[in-house]
């Protein structure tokens, strides 16, 4: 029973990385990169309860605390052209 | 067990497909983001393989920081790779030269697990015996890095932090320019 839930979320990653591959625009691809570590931490929880050692649910927080840092970066770059020296720059306006 | 077989087998297919496209893409950006793929393929995979250090360093470092200091270096950069004028046959001959040996070499590697794989029987039985009475540390793993090979882990430091010297050298000194710039001295 995991690991046919194993077996599913590896054909969801290969339908992400089709969509990563051939993505039109960007955010496809910013997408699937989100998506793609969505399901790398779902795989890891799996595979953790799959081998009876449920403690591996810790690596897959802590992936997914990554997953949502990459991402932020990411936009940021979108919305501001660079990493978030907006902030900075307005303070250094202020003094 | 052998379905796990097939996830392997389907993660390490994903890192090759995922290579493939980013040697063939010309716009970085997108670039960018297959690697992050690239290297929660290599994580989850490294995870399956028991190596759980290893999984976390290469989603921090592989899919975490280097993602973001690319998008750094893009945005100080123009997104898309210029047209090779030079050709390529050379690196492919390298690359597959270098594969083959690669390859060759994989017949001498002992089984995953094997507890009389020559790097078990060496040094390792020593640091698992002595470990308490020589360093005094609880966790042997501690020990072996920061006590038996402590060398080894101030050189590591030493080249991450010429790292960071490096990339922010590059990096901060390219924002601070362009930030004095927006405030209206150029």
């Amino acid at each position: 029973m995991i690991a046919a839930a194993a077996v599913v979320l590896v054909v969801s990653m290969a339908m992400v990385l089709v969509r990563a591959l051939r993505g039109p625009t960007l955010y496809d691809r910013i997408l699937a990169a989100n998506h793609m570590g969505s399901s790398a931490v779902l795989l890891i929880a799996v595979y953790g309860f799959f081998d009876g050692r449920p403690e591996f649910l810790d690596i897959a927080l802590a992936y997914a605390l990554i997953n949502f840092i990459a991402t932020i970066a990411v936009l940021k770059y979108f919305a501001y052209g660079d990493l978030g020296a907006a902030g900075v720059r307005e303070e250094r306006n202020d003094a | 067990m052998s379905t796990w077989h097939l996830i392997n087998a389907g993660l390490l297919g994903f890192m090759v497909a995922v290579a493939i496209a980013v040697a063939a893409l010309r716009n970085l950006f997108a670039a960018v983001m297959l690697f992050a793929i690239y290297s929660l393929s290599a994580a989850t995979l490294f995870v399956a393989l028991d190596a759980v250090d290893v999984a976390f360093t290469e989603a921090a470092v592989g899919a975490g920081i280097s993602s973001i200091l690319m998008l750094a270096t893009l945005a100080a950069t123009d997104g898309r790779e210029k047209q090779h004028r030079h050709r390529r046959a050379l690196p492919l001959v390298l690359c597959l030269a270098l594969a083959v040996v690669l390859f060759a070499g994989l017949h001498d590697l002992a089984p995953v697990g094997d507890p009389a794989a020559p790097a078990h029987v060496h040094v390792a039985p020593r640091y698992l015996s002595e470990t308490a009475t020589e360093v005094g540390v609880p966790n042997v793993v501690t020990a072996v890095l920061a006590s038996y090979r402590g060398y080894d882990t101030l050189g590591e430091a030493v080249v991450i932090f010429t790292a960071g010297l490096g990339v922010t050298a590059l990096l901060g000194g390219h924002f601070r320019r362009r930030r004095s710039g927006k405030n209206g001295d150029v």
